[in-house]
C-alpha cells in the first residue's frame, strides 16, 4: 500500500501513480452517519474522498482505517468494491490523511468499530458510484438506464450487449450529481462480501517491504531515545549530560517536558547514551506505590458501599425469592499491551510545517497532539500513517506523537525518530487497569439467579459520568444474562497509573469475572456449565446460538478425551455474540491448552478468512495474559523489565483454534476484540472442573 | 571504531561503526535494510531473525564485529529456492496480520526447512519458539510450514525428473551405453 503525502489534494496525492489525470473521484454519503454517532455537525461533503477511477480502469480506494493487523485494507476495500462492481484485480488501495472526511479528529480504529461505521456509508459511496458511470454509459448510448448492468467494471447494454469500461466513463461520470439515495445491492448479489478473500497486504508483509514507521528514513535524520521518570507522574530534578556525550555517535541530550532525550546518529547510540545518562528525578507521590498496596485498597473498597452504577428489577421481589446467597471476590492486575513493533514517531518541524511519521490507529487523535505540542495552525500540521506492527489499544497517538514534536522543535527542522525500547515499553505503557469486584447473587430453589448484585474498584480512564465508569461495568452490571435484579456499585480507586483501552476494554476483565462467577453458581445449582448457561439465556437467542453450535461442535455431549477437561464461557459485545469451549490438560502445576472451540455472530460477514484470523488472533492475546500477563509495581517502578518478564504465548503453546461463524444478514458486529474476553474464564472454569479449585485472580497460578 | 567486512545477501560490505553495535542497528540505521525488526534487544521475540553462514541468529544481541568475514542473509536476500517456497506458502495461507514478526518468522522457518525439508510438529515447535507472534499467527506459521515442505518436495521432484530426462537423453545420445 501506498501512503499519501500530507497535504489532502487528492488529485496530487493520486496524480504519480493514477496514470492520467481526469477521471472519477467520487465521494460520500457518510459522514452524516458517522458524524451522528459521535454527536457532531456533518462536514461539507467533499466529493472525491474514497474512490478515483483511471481512465486505464484502475480503481483507487482510500482506506480512512489505519491498517493495524485487522485487515481493514482488504475489507473496507471490499465493501467499496462491491457495490461498485469493479474489477478486483484492478483495484489498488492507499491510505487516507487526516481529514475531517475521513472522520478527524477521531479518524481511526478504536473499538471493533472500523466496520461497523463504515458498512453502509462505504458501500454507499460504492453504489453512488456505480449509478454515476451507468448514467454515463446510458447517456452516451442515449439509452434508459435501466438497460444497463454492471460488472467487473463494464457497464453493459443488456439488450445489446455492448459495454463500455469504467475507465472510458470515468470523466464523463465525474461530472455528474452524486445520487442521494443509490440503490445498494441485496446480499444475495454479492459476489465479494461474504466470500473468504486474500489479503491485500500480504505480499509486502513477507518479503521485508512494508514499511511501518519504525523504518521510516528520512534524509539527515537522527535518532532518539527519551529518558522518562520511571515512576508515573515524577518530575525532572536534575541531569548530567558529560558521560552521554562521551558515547560515540550522541550529538547532544536536550531537556522535554516528558524527560531527558539523548539525540545520536543511530539507534544504538542513542540507547548506549542514554544508559550512562545520570537524571535525578522527583519521584512524586508514587514513590512508594507498590502492587499488593494497590491490591489490598482495591480489596478494602469493593467490601464498602460505592456509587450505585445500576439498579435495576424489583430488590424485594428479589429478597423474598432468593433461597441461597452466593458471594465471591475476583481480581486482575495490569496488563501492558507489548505490541510486536514498539511505540516510535518520526517528527520534523520548522518555522512553518510539522510533520509526523508514524504508525498508529488514531491519525485524527495523533494529528491534534502533533498540533498542540508544536503549536502551528493545523493545517501546516501532517500525519503520515504508516502500517502499524500491532495496535491492541497501545497506539491512540497522542503522547507518543508529542514527544517525538517536543523532540523535534528543538532540532531546527532535523527530522527526529523517537523510538520507544521494550523497556520503555513495559515500563511507561499505559496499562489495562487493575480491578476487583465482591460478587452478591441471590439464588432460587433451583439454583437460578434471582439477584445479581457487586461492587468493583476499577480505574478510569475514559473519564467519569455521574460518577460511573461505563467500561469499569460493561460485562458486568449490563450484562447478557437478563436477571430480575440487578444492583452494582462502583469505585474509581484513585490510582495515578496511567491506564488505557486494552484489547476488548472492560470486557476484557469482566467477563472473566461474570463468566467464572456464572460457572460458580452453575455448580451451586448442580447443574452442567452449559445447561446452565443455556436456561439463562433463553431470551439471548443469538448468545444461545453461539453456544449451541460451540457444544455440537467440541462434541459437550460424550466426555473429552482422557486426561482432558472441558471449560466454556459465553460474551456479547461489540455487537457481536461468542461462546468458547477449551480442552485443557495439568502437568506439574501447568496448564496446557489443547483445543479451543470459538462460536461466533458478527451479524454479515465481510471476509470470512478474516474473521477466522482476527478471532484467532484475539484468542491468543487473551490466553497470554490468561497464561502470564501481569504487571507490578515496586517502589514506583514496573518491575516487568522486558518479553522474558511479561511473555506472550509461543507457538508450542498454540492450542487448536476452530472458529464456527453462524450465518446471518443482521448489520455486521465488531471482531479484533471478540475472541479475547471469554478465553480468560474459559480456561479456568476447565481446570476448576479439572481440579475442583476456583482460580478468582489472573494470571492463572496453578501453585 | 571498528571496520567491519562481510558478505550481505550476496554483496560485500564494509562498515565503520562502534564494535558494540548489534548487527540488528547496523543493519537497519548503518545500511537502510529495514526488513529485519527490533522487537526486544534482549534475544527473546526473534523479530530480528537473520541467518549468519545459513544458520538462524538473534542479530539484536550479535556483536558486529562477529560478522566480520561471514556470511549474512537477512529477508531482503532470502535463498532463492527454499526462501521462495516459504514466501509461497505465506502468501497462500495469508499468513501476516500487522505482519511485524513475519521477516523474522520467515527466516526462522526458512533455517529449519534448509536442514529439515519435512518437519514434525514437535520440530516445528522447538525451531520456531523463539520467534514472537503478538497478533496470534501461530497456527497459520505451522500449517504454511507444512506446505512449504511439500513445494520443496514438489521442486525436488521436478529437478530430480529434469535431471533424470537429462541423464536418459545424455545415455540415448551415448549410444544407449550402460
Ligand atoms: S529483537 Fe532480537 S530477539 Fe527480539
Ligand atoms: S503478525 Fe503481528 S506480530 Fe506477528
Amino acid at each position: 500500500m501506498n501512503h499519501l503525502p500530507f497535504k489532502l489534494d487528492r488529485r496530487q496525492f493520486l496524480g504519480s501513480s493514477v496514470a492520467t489525470a481526469g477521471g472519477l473521484f467520487l465521494g460520500t454519503v457518510w459522514h452524516s452517519e458517522l458524524s451522528a454517532q459521535f454527536g457532531r455537525p456533518a462536514p461539507a461533503v467533499v466529493p472525491d474522498a474514497f474512490i478515483h477511477i483511471g481512465a486505464d480502469d484502475i480503481v483507487t480506494l482510500i482506506i480512512h482505517k489505519p491498517e493495524v493487523g485487522q485487515g481493514t485494507e482488504t475489507s473496507i476495500a471490499m465493501l467499496l468494491a462491491e457495490e461498485l462492481d469493479c474489477d478486483w484485480d484492478k483495484v489498488r488501495t492507499v491510505f487516507a490523511p487526516v481529514d475531517a472526511v475521513y472522520g478527524a479528529p477521531f479518524q481511526g480504529t478504536v473499538g471493533s468499530m472500523a466496520i461497523r461505521t463504515s458498512w453502509m456509508p462505504m458501500r454507499m459511496t460504492g453504489a453512488a458510484g456505480r449509478e454515476m458511470l451507468i448514467q454515463a454509459a446510458a447517456t452516451q448510448w442515449g439509452i434508459d438506464p435501466y438497460r444497463c448492468r454492471t460488472g467487473n467494471s463494464l457497464v453493459t447494454d443488456i439488450e445489446t450487449n455492448e459495454s463500455l469500461s469504467y475507465g472510458s466513463l470515468a470523466e464523463a461520470a465525474s461530472t455528474l450529481e452524486v445520487p442521494d439515495n443509490p440503490r445498494l445491492k441485496e446480499a444475495s448479489e454479492f459476489n465479494l462480501l461474504g466470500t473468504p478473500v486474500k489479503r491485500r497486504d500480504t505480499a509486502v508483509k513477507i518479503n521485508g517491504q512494508a514499511q511501518y514507521g519504525i523504518d521510516i528514513s528520512l534524509p539527515g535524520m537522527v535518532y532518539a531515545v527519551l529518558a522518562r521518570c520511571p515512576v508515573p507522574g515524577g518530575t525532572l530534578l536534575s541531569f548530567d549530560v558529560s558521560a552521554t556525550k562521551a558515547v560515540p555517535g550522541v550529538l547532544d541530550v536536550i531537556e522535554v517536558p516528558q524527560g531527558v532525550a539523548v539525540i545520536a546518529d543511530n539507534t544504538w547510540a542513542a540507547i548506549s547514551g542514554r544508559r550512562v545518562l545520570q537524571v535525578l528525578w522527583d519521584e512524586g507521590e508514587n514513590a512508594t506505590l507498590n502492587s499488593t498496596d494497590i491490591s489490598a485498597h482495591l480489596h478494602e473498597l469493593v467490601s464498602q458501599p460505592g456509587v450505585v452504577a445500576l439498579d435495576k428489577g424489583d430488590a424485594d421481589t428479589a429478597r423474598e425469592a432468593t433461597v441461597k446467597t452466593v458471594e465471591a471476590r475476583y481480581e486482575v492486575p495490569y496488563l501492558a499491551h507489548a505490541p510486536m513493533e514498539p511505540l516510535n514517531s518520526v517528527a520534523r518541524v520548522n518555522a512553518e510545517t510539522c510533520d509526523v511519521w508514524t504508525g498508529t490507529q488514531m491519525p485524527g487523535i495523533a494529528h491534534l497532539s502533533a498540533v498542540q505540542a508544536c503549536g502551528l495552525p493545523a493545517d501546516q500540521v501532517n500525519i503520515h500513517s504508516q502500517y502499524v506492527g500491532g495496535g491492541f489499544g497501545s497506539r491512540g497517538g497522542g503522547p507518543l506523537v508529542a514527544e517525538s514534536v517536543e523532540i523535534a522543535k528543538q532540532l531546527g527542522g532535523v527530522p527526529v525518530k523517537l523510538l520507544w525500547t521494550r523497556e520503555d515499553d513495559l515500563q511507561h505503557d499505559r496499562f489495562r487497569p487493575v480491578s476487583c469486584v465482591q460478587f452478591n447473587a441471590g439464588v432460587d430453589a433451583s439454583g437460578i439467579p434471582v439477584s445479581w448484585k457487586g461492587t468493583v474498584a476499577c480505574s478510569s480512564f475514559m473519564g467519569l459520568r455521574d460518577g460511573i465508569d461505563r467500561e469499569s461495568i460493561s460485562g458486568l452490571a449490563e450484562l447478557a444474562y437478563d436477571f430480575p435484579y440487578v444492583h452494582f456499585q462502583y469505585h474509581e480507586p484513585g490510582i495515578t497509573v496511567p491506564t488505557n483501552y486494552w484489547r476488548s476494554v472492560g470486557l476484557s476483565q469482566n467477563t472473566f469475572f461474570a463468566e467464572s462467577f456464572i460457572d460458580e453458581l452453575a455448580v451451586q445449582a448442580g447443574m452442567d456449565s452449559v445447561d446452565y448457561r443455556r436456561t439463562l439465556l433463553a431470551d439471548n437467542p443469538r448468545l444461545l446460538a453461539v453456544l449451541n453450535l460451540a457444544a455440537e461442535k467440541v462434541g459437550w455431549n460424550g466426555p473429552p478425551p482422557n486426561g482432558r477437561f472441558r471449560g466454556v464461557a459465553v460474551m456479547n459485545g461489540f455487537g457481536s455474540f461468542n461462546a468458547q469451549i477449551v480442552e485443557i490438560s495439568l502437568e506439574a502445576e501447568q496448564v496446557h491448552v489443547h483445543r479451543v472451540v470459538s462460536a461466533i455472530d458478527c451479524g454479515s460477514v465481510i471476509n470470512p478468512a478474516g474473521v477466522v484470523q482476527q478471532v484467532q488472533s484475539a484468542i491468543v492475546y487473551g490466553l497470554s495474559a490468561a497464561l502470564r500477563g501481569e504487571i507490578t509495581f515496586e517502589q514506583g517502578r514496573v518491575q516487568q523489565t522486558n518479553l522474558h518478564q511479561y511473555e506472550p504465548l509461543r507457538l508450542k503453546e498454540m492450542p487448536v483454534v476452530e472458529v464456527h461463524i453462524v450465518a446471518s444478514d443482521a448489520a455486521p458486529g465488531g471482531v479484533g476484540e471478540l475472541g479475547t474476553p471469554a478465553i480468560a474464564p474459559a480456561v479456568t472454569n476447565a481446570i476448576f472442573s479439572a481440579t475442583g479449585k476456583r482460580l478468582r485472580r489472573l494470571p492463572i497460578d496453578l501453585a | 571504531m571498528a571496520i567491519i567486512s562481510f558478505t550481505l545477501n550476496g554483496n560485500v560490505e564494509t562498515i565503520d561503526v562502534v564494535p558494540d553495535m548489534p548487527l540488528l542497528w547496523a543493519l537497519r540505521d548503518t545500511l537502510g535494510l529495514t526488513g529485519t525488526k527490533f522487537g526486544c534487544g534482549i534475544a527473546q521475540c526473534g523479530a530480528c531473525t537473520v541467518h549468519l553462514d545459513g544458520a538462524p541468529v538473534r542479530s539484536c544481541v550479535l556483536p558486529v564485529t562477529a560478522v566480520n568475514g561471514r556470511n549474512i542473509t537477512t529477508i531482503e536476500g532470502l535463498p532463492a529456492d527454499i526462501g521462495s517456497s516459504v514466501q509461497r506458502a505465506w502468501q497462500d495461507v495469508d499468513v501476516p496480520q500487522c505482519g511485524y514478526c513475519q521477516s523474522g518468522q520467515i527466516m526462522s522457518a526458512t533455517a529449519l526447512l534448509s536442514v529439515n525439508a519435512n518437519p514434525t510438529d514437535t520440530e516445528i515447535n522447538s525451531a520456531m519458539n523463539g520467534n514472537i507472534c503478538r497478533c496470534g499467527t501461530y497456527q497459520v506459521i505451522r500449517e504454511a510450514i507444512h506446505r512449504a515442505a511439500d513445494y520443496i518436495a514438489d521442486n525436488e521432484l521436478a529437478s530430480n525428473s529434469l535431471a533424470t530426462n537429462a541423464l536418459e537423453k545424455n545415455e540415448d545420445e551415448a549410444g544407449g551405453a550402460v
